[in-house]
């Protein structure tokens, strides 16, 4: 079917404006379906009426999966089938940095939490920050390597991507790979971290404000160590040219706003904050 | 290629089908939040407890399922959703939006948030606490049940969909407008939509961060609004009207587009100030985001910041002027037909006014002492809100109609879905101004006595909005089921004012122009714009 409708020696096939229309896709409906299951079971868990999480557990796989799903469809149409012109590629950076801007406000709205409780301590804290009797993470430690790491990431981003758009395979899989492996190792340190740190994210609200914002960050970084992992895949897999790679772009402009993001959390959070 | 009805009505990727959908899911959450209301006002028809045998609780569970279904699942769907969707491609003469399938899920979040909603309001005793969800009403110790939650997990769900459908719209105007076609050639309505896009992507993810910080103390312990952990309910209050605020804008922003359409199209003139209605748009959505604090002025803010706020507040009166006065300067002068878009068109300009009027009484924070949660708010933001985003809905509704369906409606009985509503609404909702000034709390199922007789209005008003819905519904399934495509119904008598044919040859209302409903897909070719203004 799909063939048949590329053969455009029949000036009727011939597609005239730059856009790809997208066919019938069930991925959507299947994501927001499975997020209802999310939303439904978490509450029913978390209240009791359910003894167990296998249901959540179930519904974020479905999550995932159908966004698998769709996310090889997208892949089939911009690296098989040639769906990806121009405009369109112009249309997903675009929307890729619409998505960034949003993220950057939830993050902001966490550090107005944070800032919130910070820059006022209430009696309940003994008026200081961090609270009476709790003692922070040290800035010099683990957090200063991971911001190392993540700087580093940076350089090793646009290894990679001078080496993509110079039409430098190895160095191209290099510079993700190298990308790939000090995000699994932020995210490994940061666990460490958080299994020895002395507070919880119960412990008032410097615990809730900062496992919280950390938190995110490392979620984000989570997702990130997969996006790059994906590149690197399809760098070998010769998914990419030196002028198509849509998907190495948005993880490359993901990465360094989320490293900015982190420069900002280390500064307030582990630095002022301590 | 020809799709079978299960694929096309469930997997589409088509804006078309989409909007339809929207369209199809608004009506039904609007009859739920209808449904909902009538209950509150039944309630209020009289002094004592009339129907909820004094479970002021499941009152305040009807307040929360209302305004929840409304806004978020009613207009928001039908105005960006339905309209933007189908319009918004058309107008710009682009082939379909921007990300087919994300449209897709955009629309797919909603009926999941209508279940979260709906099983939120029915599970145990429901959520008490209004659309504003304020902790420490909504923390663990007042509101135990699950249902808050599964409120909050709708939000969530609603604010994927828009926060999907902003990034959708943004992309599709800056990507996709078509050849020779300048941003600013764009039409009002698609730079109202654009507007409200850019305000759903700056504002939602602040809500979604204050009310998962909520859940977060619910459920996991946290201390963020809680006093004794250090923490800080303001903060919610904070986090939500940075929101809020913009949010109301979002359900007016399309309204104001599709005004201008509707205003020059039945004025017969093009939109005075077009360029001024753009900008004072845009102000309109930057002021928006400055002045959230005027939602909470009476819980303890300093002097300064109520200056502030008041100051700011006071400003928004300018660009809404402007709007107001550019609507009129089209009028003035212009040759006036009084279909029925133009019926609602003109029923906007005078509640919106009105509502706009009382906002700068509320703006202003010494004021706000006597009208802080008083029914003089809840007058105010119904007539914004039920009779400004509402009636520019309607217009909308009849003036983009034949478009979208082929179909034109009964002429007849949409002029009596205006009138009841109009009469309704306004019965309904003036007296609330005067239970405010006399200090009648919201959100109270029970009142002195003393307020009973413009209660009684106000009741008598909502069961005839009963009357108006029917007469509305009627008028909806009159037009699916009897309409007469237009182009077979073109030839009626001559309009005293307008040929009959003028309509569909104005040059720049490309939607106008399509054929009725235009093809599945609309463009083959892409449209050129040769003559920008």
């Amino acid at each position: 079917m799909k063939l048949k409708n590329m053969t455009n020696k029949v000036r009727g096939n011939m597609q005239l404006h730059p856009f790809h229309l997208v066919g019938p896709s069930p991925w959507p409906m299947f994501t927001s379906f499975s997020l209802m299951n999310l939303a439904l079971s978490m509450a029913l868990t978390s209240h009791g009426y359910m003894g167990h999480n296998y249901f959540m557990f179930l519904a974020m796989f479905v999550v995932f999966y159908s966004m698998t799903l769709w996310f090889k469809d997208m892949m089939a149409e911009s690296s098989y089938l040639g769906d990806h012109t121009m405009a369109v590629k112009r249309g997903m950076n675009q929307g890729f940095m619409l998505f960034v801007v949003s993220e950057m406000l939830m993050f902001v709205s966490l550090f107005w939490a944070y800032l919130h409780s910070a820059l006022n301590p209430n009696v309940e804290m003994g008026m200081m920050w961090p609270p009476m009797g709790m003692e922070a993470m040290s800035p010099a430690e683990l957090p200063l390597l991971n911001t190392m790491m993540l700087l580093a990431s940076g350089v090793t981003m646009t290894y990679a991507h001078h080496a993509l758009m110079n039409k430098d395979r190895k160095n191209t899989l290099y510079g993700f790979m190298y990308s790939t492996m000090l995000m699994v190792v932020f995210v490994f340190c940061q666990g460490l971290e958080y299994s020895f740190s002395s507070f919880t994210i119960a412990d008032s609200v410097y615990g809730s404000a900062f496992f919280s914002a950390t938190g995110l960050h490392g979620m984000h970084m989570m997702m990130l160590a997969m996006m790059l992992a994906m590149c690197t895949w399809r760098v070998y897999n010769y998914d990419f040219t030196n002028t198509s790679h849509v998907g190495a772009e948005t993880t490359m402009l993901y990465l360094h706003v989320l490293d900015m993001m982190w420069l900002f959390m280390y500064m307030v959070m582990y630095w002022w904050g301590s | 290629m020809k799709l079978n009805y299960v694929t096309r009505w469930t997997f589409s990727t088509s804006h078309k089908d989409m909007a339809m959908l929207y369209l199809m899911f608004g009506m039904v959450s609007a009859m739920v939040a209808t449904g909902m209301s009538v209950l509150m006002r039944m309630e209020l028809a009289n002094g004592n407890s009339q129907f909820f045998y004094n479970n002021h609780q499941a009152f305040n569970v009807m307040v929360t399922g209302h305004a929840m279904a409304m806004m978020f699942l009613f207009v928001m769907p039908v105005l960006m959703g339905a309209f933007g969707n189908f319009f918004v491609p058309m107008l710009m003469g682009a082939v379909d939006m921007a990300f087919a399938r994300l449209n897709n899920m955009s629309f797919w979040c909603l009926p999941p948030a209508l279940v979260c909603v709906m099983v939120s309001v029915f599970m145990e005793s429901g959520p008490g606490t209004g659309w504003t969800v304020y902790p420490p009403l909504s923390s663990m110790g007042s509101h135990s049940g699950p249902s808050v939650d599964l409120a909050m997990f709708a939000l969530h769900l609603t604010t994927m969909s828009s926060l999907l459908g902003a990034m959708n719209f943004m992309v599709t105007m800056l990507n996709m407008r078509t050849m020779g076609m300048h941003m600013m050639n764009m039409p009002l309505f698609v730079w109202a939509m654009f507007f409200t896009a850019m305000l759903l992507l700056l504002s939602l993810p602040v809500l979604t961060a204050g009310v998962t910080l909520l859940l977060l103390d619910r459920n996991f312990n946290t201390g963020f609004y809680e006093v004794g952990a250090g923490g800080d309910p303001m903060l919610y209050e904070h986090l939500f009207w940075f929101f809020g605020h913009p949010e109301v804008y979002m359900l007016m922003m399309p309204g104001f587009g599709m005004m201008s359409h509707m205003v020059s199209t039945y004025s017969k003139k093009p939109m005075f100030g077009e360029v001024g209605m753009l900008y004072a748009m845009g102000s309109m959505g930057l002021l928006g985001f400055l002045v959230w604090s005027h939602h909470m002025y009476m819980v303890g803010l300093d002097m300064d910041s109520r200056a502030y706020f008041t100051s700011a507040t006071m400003m928004m009166a300018v660009p809404t002027g402007m709007k107001m006065f550019s609507w009129l300067a089209t009028l003035y002068g212009g040759e006036m037909r009084l279909g029925v878009p133009m019926l609602f068109a003109l029923g906007f300009l005078f509640l919106f006014t009105m509502g706009g009027l009382t906002g700068v009484m509320l703006s202003n924070a010494s004021m706000d002492v006597a009208f802080h949660d008083t029914y003089y708010v809840v007058g105010h933001f119904h007539y914004v809100l039920s009779m400004g985003a509402l009636f520019s809905l309607m217009g909308a509704y009849y003036y983009w109609g034949p478009a979208m369906f082929g179909l034109n409606y009964n002429k007849v009985w949409a002029e009596m879905h205006f009138w009841l509503l109009f009469m309704s609404v306004n019965m309904m909702f003036l007296p609330m101004h005067f239970l405010g000034l006399n200090g009648q709390p919201r959100r109270m199922p029970d009142y002195p006595d003393a307020f009973m007789g413009w209660n009684y209005i106000s009741s008598m008003g909502s069961a005839m909005s009963m009357m108006s819905v029917l007469a509305g519904l009627k008028s909806v399934l009159v037009q699916l089921e009897n309409g007469t495509n237009e182009e077979f119904d073109t030839q009626v008598t001559p309009d005293f004012l307008e040929a009959n044919l003028t309509r569909s040859n104005r040059d720049h209302a490309l939607e106008l122009m399509l054929s009725r409903p235009a093809e599945f897909h609309t463009f083959r070719e892409l449209p050129m714009l040769v003559t920008p203004r």
